[in-house]
């Protein structure tokens, strides 16, 4: 059963079609794979389900909320990389302090970033900001993971952790969408890989990996 | 023929003379068709005295409050321009014999005639006057003896306009400026017994005593012959007074055979010490220093505030609240300071009469109010789009997100420029002498002028600022290194 669904799917900018006719699922448990050189509106389509871009036409079926992780990262730069975690939770989703600070701990440490907890963003690593920003995005407990390009920053011995880390999340019953121009991340970690170019998706995705279960 | 002997006559020298039109008729009033010609009794003064030495009068315009400075450096030859006689002007100018003997009056709304005869009458309430005269003299021996407060203006004009809306409850000043107070405004009256008596007189470089010497010949023999009487019955200021003071003068033939007023010291005048004036004059500059602090803060801190609400309207406000904005902040801009005071303090006064103290508030608040909206604003467009768009998809509202992740961080990129701000406010805050706050330059001004020079009050006020913008540069850049660390 689908939990993401984009049907005909076209975004413009300034008259410009970025995006047209883009149409795919994902199911339960499932990492895609969007492929594509830069510029082909993989940033794009991660954008309008995140709703932070609107949409020409077509339609969008997501559960909100969505998480996201940004290429990079924009972690909030006036705060320590836990605040960055429990803000939203306490904020938005009204949990006590307490709690939300409890929780913020155990995602960073699940992440391997505990003892980076009270670091301001500017002092993490690359690899560091994107943990935090996972966390992050996983605070608020949503069905639908976004990655935008997350092994831009990485050496290719964190590709590695990275892509097993999505695994694991996957396997915990997150759908999990991957823009990336990287092929080997793709292949590594990916259930099904689409490509996309000029704005279209390629037919011809096929499942590369099969679900667990 | 003719032509050629007036080519080669030498021309008449001139004898420049200083004065402020701006005090107007009967002293020095500008022709408003062309305000380089003058007339008043000063004026035909000056011209009495062109006369007698076969020269031209060639005017030269100075500011009241510095004309002494300006006559000592020899900017002019002599200053003509109701000019007090004081022991200070004597012991560091050539003064010439008086002209004019005029009394101290207080000036009272009719409703009071009856309740304020004396400066003893008004004990706690406010007494107007201008600065640096007898009359604020006259002001600060009451202040101790009888508990008044003296309020200094800067013209002769507001204390009289003020006193009929009530925001002072009585003016002292000389016969000549109360009636044209009392003329201008119906509902005030001038109480009969006179307060002090006072003098008007030329004054000169210190080292022209020759020059005053000659004029003061000029002038007995003026007094003598009628001619100085001719010239204040035209101006309409003649009044017994003036024979005795002549008679006296004509007895008397030394350079100075009167006490400069009725205030100064009998045996003679003794001008005040630079220390001695610092000891007397250290606690009121302390005290307008106090003035000078506590607006400066209540000032920022509503310009901050105002500047905030400014800067978010131009950033998230709909489009005609924008415009609104935008035009409001580029008109506080483009306009001066000093005219926004004056419109704050008495071009609003017939509708709402504000304290000076809120005037200069809210005056020092507005205008930097503009200023600081722009840096909050162009502080809040330098935020990365990023952090933004990261807490849209974390679900946080655009207020949560002005005030957990844009604010802060605009607010960090705002303060140098903030303290920058501050610190210049702290210097402006020195404007709102002309709405009648007495802060500490205005202060220092005072002193200045009552013991004649700007040496030791200049360097005592220059010390308390330096006293206060230090710390304050300090503690603001201890606020900026803590606000790059981490929270």
């Amino acid at each position: 059963m689908s939990v993401l669904a984009v049907e005909a799917l076209d975004v413009r900018r300034g008259g410009r079609a970025i995006v047209s006719g883009c149409s795919f699922h994902a199911e339960r448990g499932e990492i895609v794979a969007i492929m594509g050189p830069s510029g082909a509106g993989k940033t794009t389509i991660l954008r309008a389900l995140a709703g932070l871009d609107p949409i020409a036409a077509g339609r969008i079926t997501v559960p909100r909320p969505v998480g996201m992780v940004f290429q990079f990262h924009h972690l909030f730069a006036n705060m320590t990389a836990h605040k960055n975690v429990w803000l939203a939770p306490v904020h938005v989703l009204k949990r006590p302090l307490a709690e939300a600070e409890r929780r913020a701990s155990e995602l960073l440490a699940s992440l391997g970033v505990a003892e980076r907890s009270a670091a301001m963003p500017h002092e993490l690593s690359g690899g560091e900001a994107q943990r935090v920003a996972i966390a992050r995005a996983l605070a608020l407990e949503p069905l639908v993971l976004l990655m935008d390009e997350p092994t831009a920053s990485l050496d290719p011995e964190r590709r590695g952790e990275l892509a097993a880390t999505l695994r694991r999340l996957a396997d915990e019953g997150r759908t999990i969408v991957v823009a990336t121009h990287d092929a080997d991340f793709a292949r590594a970690c990916a259930h099904r890989v689409l490509n996309i170019g000029d704005g279209r998706i390629r037919e011809g995705a096929a499942r590369t990996k099969p679900l667990s279960e | 023929m003719v032509a050629t002997t007036v080519a080669h006559a030498a021309p008449r020298p001139e004898l420049r003379w200083g004065g402020d039109a701006e005090g107007g008729a009967p002293y020095v009033e500008a022709d408003p068709a062309d305000p380089s010609r003058v007339a008043g009794f000063d004026v035909e003064i000056a011209q009495l005295f062109a006369t007698g030495l076969g020269r031209t009068p060639q005017f030269i315009q100075a500011g009241f409050t510095t004309i002494d400075a300006s006559v000592a450096r020899g900017d002019f030859d002599v200053a003509l321009s109701g000019i007090e006689d004081s022991p200070a002007r004597r012991a560091r100018l050539a003064v010439t014999i008086p002209y004019y003997e005029f009394r101290e009056v207080l000036t009272v709304r009719a409703a009071d005639k009856g309740r304020f005869r004396t400066l003893a009458d008004l004990r706690g309430r406010r007494v107007a006057t201008l600065g640096a005269t007898l009359a604020y003299d006259l002001l600060v021996e009451a202040q101790a003896r009888d508990g008044i407060v003296p309020v200094t203006y800067e013209d002769d004009v507001h204390p009289y306009s003020d006193l009929a809306l009530g925001r002072v409850d009585a003016v002292v000043l000389d016969q000549i400026l109360a009636r044209r107070g009392t003329r201008r405004n119906a509902t005030l009256v001038n109480q009969d017994a006179p307060l002090a008596i006072g003098h008007y007189v030329g004054i000169l470089a210190p080292g022209s005593t020759a020059l005053r010497d000659r004029m003061n010949a000029i002038l007995r023999d003026a007094m003598r012959d009628g001619r100085l009487e001719a010239i204040l019955r035209k101006w309409d200021v003649w009044n017994e007074d003036q024979p005795r003071l002549y008679a006296h003068l004509l007895q008397d033939p030394s350079p100075n055979p009167i006490a400069s007023s009725s205030l100064a010291p009998a045996g003679g005048p003794r001008p005040m010490g630079a220390w001695q004036g610092v000891r007397r004059y250290l606690p009121a500059l302390l005290s307008a220093t106090l003035v000078t602090v506590t607006l400066s803060c209540l000032s920022m801190a509503l310009a901050v505030l105002l500047g905030m609400l400014i800067a978010s309207g131009r950033v998230y406000g709909a489009r005609p609240l924008r415009v609104v904005l935008t035009a409001w902040v580029e008109l506080i801009r483009g306009t001066p300071l000093l005219l926004q005071l004056f419109v704050l303090y008495f071009g609003l006064a017939a509708f709402v009469q504000l304290p000076a103290f809120v005037a200069a508030l809210l005056g020092l608040g507005l205008n930097y109010s503009a200023y600081e909206s722009e840096i909050y604003r162009g502080a809040l467009e330098a935020v990365p789009p990023g952090q933004l768009d990261a807490g849209r998809t974390l679900g946080l509202s655009e207020r949560q997100i002005l005030m957990l992740v844009r604010a802060p961080q605009a607010f960090r990129l705002a303060l140098a420029p903030m303290t920058n701000d501050f610190v210049a406010l702290f210097k402006d805050s020195s404007l709102v002498s002309v709405i009648t706050v007495v802060e500490l330059t205005k202060q220092t001004s005072i002193f200045a002028a009552n013991i004649g020079s700007w040496v030791v009050p200049g360097a005592m006020c220059a010390l308390l600022y330096l006293a206060l913008s230090l710390p304050l540069a300090r503690v603001a850049r201890r606020i900026e290194r803590r606000w790059q660390r981490p929270a």
